[in-house]
């Protein structure tokens, strides 16, 4: 497999052009607000996807990394002046690598356990932490909430916002697309065929599952952050929140996981459609029985996704024709 | 040389709640020779190997491999030591391509891990190996698209990649058609001419008794009988358990 294509190469730089064009084309408010979401619930889909999705143990636990990065940054710039207002962006990358590792003993521990335990598991790990949040009031102020001090950028108060979920989706993208073309990516999905096999075969499967997670979790603490400084304040009901994991989980099944592309366009067809939803029928939950039937439609329809089905839609198309053996490409390679 | 035994298991004992699966098993394979470990189904043989590679604890007993005690058998410390295995029902990854299964094998130090999947070397190896295996024109296929007989010949060619000293084949023959099950027959052959070790478990005694020396007999979990095919074929104790008396 060569490491870049032309294709792929002007697929990643058409869209993620046409990603940074787009807030100063469309300058209104509520929409790029609308944009901002999107690109955060895609990184979170895609930073989900390159843990659970290659190596096939789901977590439900993200949510809980992205409320750390949240308090994270929102705890750090109570001490300290954002400058200008674009100091909690820099801060970023140190939060994110500072999570991520911190998050290691933890998975040591939680990947002792496999497939549906996994699951619990980090699902358990994300209401720990939503606890710890109401409770650690000198650290958190509990329920009253950590207030994030509000930059004063001159006009198109969003853009910045946007810019930086656009950057961390392009950096988890990124990492995703290196993964999958490298030995750590085939170790992973070595591991999600089958982890016993490749132990056998000395895959050093605790390892590159480790790997895989530090790198999922600093992502997702990036992407907290900037959502805990669009806010302003932060809370534990929302910082830790299922839905949010829920959603991200969601979307990554919606767009194909373990694809490259699936769990970004997952994103894009469903939280436009909440948040026009929302606009069009009020704050209601509504969304979240919305939410159900898409999973169920997803389940029933489209069980691996929007990509792998298209991908294979295609090379099926491509291979009818001739009678040679089995020898269609994989249905990632197609896709990614 | 021949004499020096490659493996050793002492007193392996294995239960299964009140089943006994492994009874106070002891025999050794000496280095060089294509060994083969017999007997009824359910005498224990695939949880022998499990014991061996570290799939499963042993309730007692210890195993030396390579004049080295293996405290805690584990999987990846003896792959990388030299000592690997199939499974009775094959396993390869279905999602990765041929030339990817036998990748994974290849033994990788960490600093790899960001290289690129398939390197120069690592593809012209896996190449050389389908190749030899007869699988070479579909090595950019699906490995879940290859029927059972190829499964396990990329199987057994996947646990080549890493140059072991000792494999482990559990019933390599089994649900193979006459032709490939020739050309297993052969590549053991080769394989072992070049000085790889074998412990067979198969069921087709004439290939057994073709292909193997020494043989070992296990019943209800314990050793029955050892020594060249000709002596066990004609041991009265081996008759009785294959027959049941
Ligand atoms: N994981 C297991 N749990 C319970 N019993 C098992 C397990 N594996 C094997 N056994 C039992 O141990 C005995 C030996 O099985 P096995 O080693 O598979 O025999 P063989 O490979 O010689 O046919 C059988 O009675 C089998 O039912
Ligand atoms: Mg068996």
């Amino acid at each position: 497999m060569r490491w870049i294509t032309p294709g792929g190469l002007l697929r990643g730089g058409g869209v993620f052009g046409l990603l940074a064009a787009f807030p100063f084309v469309e300058r209104t408010d509520w929409i790029v607000n609308i944009g901002v979401f999107t690109l955060m619930y895609a990184g979170l889909a895609t930073a989900w996807n390159l843990f659970s999705g290659y190596t096939g143990y789901i977590s439900l636990g993200q949510a809980a990394f992205f409320g750390i990065g949240a308090y994270a940054t929102g705890i750090t710039f109570e001490h300290i002046s954002i400058g200008s207002g674009y100091r909690p962006f820099y801060a970023l990358p140190l939060i994110g690598l500072a999570v991520g590792l911190v998050s290691v003993p933890v998975a040591w521990v939680a990947l002792r356990t496999r497939a549906m335990t996994f699951a619990i598991v980090t699902l358990m790990l994300l209401f720990i932490v939503q606890q710890l949040a109401f409770n650690l009031r000198s650290i958190t102020h509990g329920s009253q909430g950590v207030a994030v001090p509000q930059p004063t950028f001159a006009s198109n108060f969003d853009r910045p916002y946007y810019l930086a979920m656009l950057s961390v989706l392009a950096l988890a993208m990124l990492i995703c697309w290196y993964v999958r073309r490298s030995k750590l990516g085939l170790m992973l999905l070595g591991i999600r065929d089958d982890e016993e096999k490749a132990r056998g075969l000395g895959v050093r499967v605790t390892g590159a599952k480790l790997i895989a997670w530090a790198l999922s979790v600093g992502l997702t603490a990036m992407i907290g952050g900037i959502w805990g400084y669009y806010l302003f304040s932060i809370y534990p009901e929302s910082a830790v929140d299922p839905l949010v994991m829920i959603g991200a989980v969601l979307m990554a099944f919606l767009g194909g996981k373990g694809t490259l592309w699936g769990p970004m366009i997952g994103a894009f067809v469903l939280v436009p459609a909440q948040q026009w939803a929302l606009t069009s029928y009020g704050a209601t939950r509504l969304y979240l029985i919305a939410y159900a039937g898409v999973f169920v439609l997803v389940l029933l329809l489209l069980p691996r996704g929007i990509v792998p089905s298209l991908a294979d839609l295609v090379s099926r198309r491509r291979f009818r024709a001739t009678d040679r053996p089995d020898v269609r490409p994989t249905v990632e390679r197609v896709a990614s | 040389m021949s004499s020096a035994a490659l493996l050793t298991a002492e007193g392996l004992t294995k239960r299964f709640g009140g089943v006994v699966a492994v009874e106070d098993c002891t025999f050794s394979v000496p280095t060089g020779t294509i060994t083969a470990l017999v007997g009824p189904n359910g005498s224990g043989k695939t949880t022998v190997f499990n014991l061996l590679t570290g799939y499963l604890r042993a309730d007692a007993g210890t195993v030396a491999f390579a004049g080295r005690r293996i405290r805690r058998p584990d999987p990846i410390r003896l792959y990388r030591a030299g000592l690997t295995r199939t499974f009775q029902q094959a396993r390869i990854f279905p999602d990765l391509t041929l030339v990817e299964n036998l990748v994974v094998a290849i033994q990788q130090p960490w600093r790899t891990i960001v290289c690129r999947a398939i390197g120069r070397d690592d593809r012209s190896r896996a190449f050389e190996l389908l190749e030899e295996f007869g699988l070479v024109q579909l090595a950019e296929a699906r490995a879940g698209s290859l029927s059972y007989g190829q499964k396990k010949l990329l199987e057994f060619a996947t646990v080549l990649m890493a140059e072991p000293q000792l494999v482990l084949l559990d019933e390599p023959t089994a649900g193979v058609n006459p032709v490939m099950v020739a050309a297993i027959e052969t590549r053991i052959r080769e394989l072992n001419a070049r000085g790889l070790t074998f412990l067979v478990v198969e069921h087709n005694m004439n290939l057994v008794m073709r292909l193997c020396d020494p043989v070992i007999v296990l019943d209800h979990g314990t050793k029955l009988a050892e020594g060249r095919p000709a002596d066990v074929r004609n041991d009265a104790r081996v008759l009785d358990a294959y027959l049941g008396a």
